[in-house]
């Protein structure tokens, strides 16, 4: 069977508004907060995607960005919660539960963050830039253990959920819609971006950086830029997760977390607008039921990961499409 | 006489003990067609890459349109007017030909940094791109994938991409690579042309289409030009003779 690539993507958004919406009308909000999980997974392997998929740089680090975006929300709703204020040495404030500031911050400061570890890690390439970005991750997760005035270890607990003007945000559907509509919104600028000049030239630093350089672009600032925009996509995706779960702690910064976010976007299709997506979903239900049965999940995880990587290297979608390359 | 367009002044680059570029000085004027040739490992590509950028010489010069360029990167060197080809064709494999040729276009115009119109619909790129697969003969090609073409016509692509930054100096290394009698005679017959636009520094085995071309050719031994001068004066030289033609020209 050969599908249309859009014709997947179409159905894929379908299915993501249909779904909560049964979900609501049938009185089943833990599926509801599954499918948010689902979503801002996804939304962070979006952003890994743009430096994976199109930039083909393998980046181990990606957790760093999820973090700080997830420690960005905690600090700045913690101070507001507390009534404390938060010294930033310029100024003080009193931190916020105005979630489109914490969006912002999150960005900015997992962006900023990007461009520093970009800057550095982006000299190398294949192994030692998947050891490099780990590393960095790493320094992140000991630096928040040990932060003990943000809950060290133990991590922050956020007792309300943040607000976003005009609505309920403890309501499931309500957060959800939030969460989808930003992914919506990122999948967009994605793929508006893969098919721009920056996107063709990106992805020529990948297939053959020797030509680029030759046509008189800079392989490096592309890339840096690439890493940099990615970074903080998985920030703002960091913010909402700790958002669902009303809670920050260091795992957010755990390398496993890098590697999920890989696995995501290789059992979707890497460099595929939805692989992320597809690979979001697939393994918050494989997570979620199979998880029900037996505590090894992981197990049936790794095989099918096994056999996408041996059999279909183009993802799910590469199956589905019949077509390897992520090319459109 | 003019100014030469590209020059190189007394390049060395040594290699441990190996002297790959010994005190080489070779340029290009307006309009010809300077061939360098040699036997392998003459030292031909350690030269190429030092014009182009890909090496720091030991010492030495290399001036594009009486500026140095000694220092700039491959990049810079490209945006000052350095069109480049490769022995072994550097493209996009999983991109179309279409695609490649508007990455070049994208460099010459400096449009990378353009994150919202997409690239093919970019009528600034398409035209420039179009033009110069046009030109090679690729158009009818260009919603091919780049893996698909054949050798031949991946030779025309690395011509067309080229092409597409309307330089100031081709570099060209072994175009005709790979190309049969008939390839190598169109190819011959299209950088014959391609000279009156811009000059062209053309590294190259098939004699036949050197003594066709050149104005000038250099001939590079151990790193060193043994001698330099037109198809006759190159052909009758008795050490150019010993060190490589031999009897075959």
């Amino acid at each position: 069977m050969r599908l249309d690539e859009r014709y997947i993507n179409g159905l894929m958004i379908a299915g993501l508004l249909a779904l909560p919406l049964w979900a609501l009308v049938a009185d089943q909000p833990f599926t509801i907060t599954l499918m948010t999980r689902a979503v801002i997974l996804a939304l962070a392997a979006v952003g890994l995607n743009i430096v994976l998929g199109i930039g083909g740089m393998v980046s181990f680090g990606h957790a760093a960005f999820f973090g700080i975006g997830g420690y960005a929300m905690g600090i700045l709703a913690y101070h507001a919660q507390t009534y404390t204020a938060l010294d930033l040495g310029a100024f003080t404030t009193e931190g916020t539960k105005f979630m489109p500031v914490i969006w912002l911050v999150a960005m900015i400061t997992s962006g900023l963050a990007a461009s520093f570890i970009g800057l550095l890690s982006l000299r190398t390439s294949g192994v030692y830039f998947i050891m490099i970005t780990l590393a960095f991750g790493q320094m992140f997760f000991y630096f928040a253990i040990s932060w003990a005035q943000y809950g060290g270890e133990d991590g922050l607990s956020i007792y309300v959920r943040n607000d976003f003007p005009g609505l309920n945000t403890l309501m499931p559907i309500q957060f959800y819609g939030i969460c989808f509509a930003l992914l919506c919104l990122v999948l967009a600028l994605f793929a508006r971006l893969q098919a721009s000049p920056f996107g063709l030239a990106l992805n020529a630093t990948r297939q053959a950086a020797v030509r680029v350089e030759t046509v008189g672009l800079n392989p490096m600032r592309l890339k840096l830029l690439a890493f940099v925009l990615s970074g903080a996509i998985t920030g703002l995706a960091g913010a909402l997760f700790a958002d669902l779960n009303r809670f920050v702690s260091p795992t957010m910064f755990s390398w496993q977390l890098s590697g999920e976010l890989i696995v995501l976007i290789v059992i979707g299709g890497v460099g595929r607008l939805m692989g992320p997506v597809i690979g979001a979903c697939v393994y918050v239900a494989l997570e979620h039921f199979l998880g029900e049965i037996t505590d090894f999940w992981h197990v049936y995880l790794g095989v099918i990961l096994l056999c996408i990587v041996l059999f279909g290297r183009g993802g799910l979608i590469g199956l589905l499409t019949g077509k390897e390359g992520a090319h459109v | 006489m003019s100014d030469p367009v590209l020059a190189a002044l007394n390049l060395n680059k040594s290699f441990g003990a190996l002297k790959a570029t010994d005190d080489v000085s070779i340029d290009l004027m307006p309009g010809e067609i300077h061939a360098i040739i040699g036997p392998n490992g003459a030292g031909k590509s350690t030269l190429i890459q030092q014009i182009c950028g890909g090496l720091q010489p030991d010492s030495g010069l290399v001036l594009l349109g009486g500026q140095d360029v000694s220092g700039h990167s491959t990049q810079a060197r490209a945006q000052a007017g350095l069109g480049r080809t490769f022995q072994i064709s550097q493209l996009c494999m999983e991109d179309t030909v279409l695609e490649n040729a508007v990455l070049g276009a994208m460099g010459a115009g400096r449009s990378a940094w353009r994150f919202w119109r997409a690239a093919l619909k970019r009528s600034d790129l398409r035209e420039t791109a179009e033009s110069a697969l046009e030109r090679v003969g690729l158009r009818e090609e260009r919603g091919t994938r780049c893996a698909n073409l054949s050798h031949g016509q991946r030779r025309q692509l690395e011509v067309a991409v080229a092409l597409t930054l309307s330089p100031r100096a081709f570099v060209m290394d072994e175009p005709m690579a790979g190309l049969g009698a008939d390839g190598s005679k169109r190819l011959t017959g299209f950088l014959d042309d391609l000279r009156a636009e811009a000059p062209i520094l053309l590294v190259e085995h098939d004699m036949d289409a050197v003594f066709a071309l050149a104005d000038r050719i250099s001939v590079l031994v151990y790193g060193k030009v043994i001698a330099t001068g037109t198809g006759d004066e190159i052909r009758n030289n008795p050490e150019v003779r010993d060190a490589y033609l031999g009897d075959e020209a």
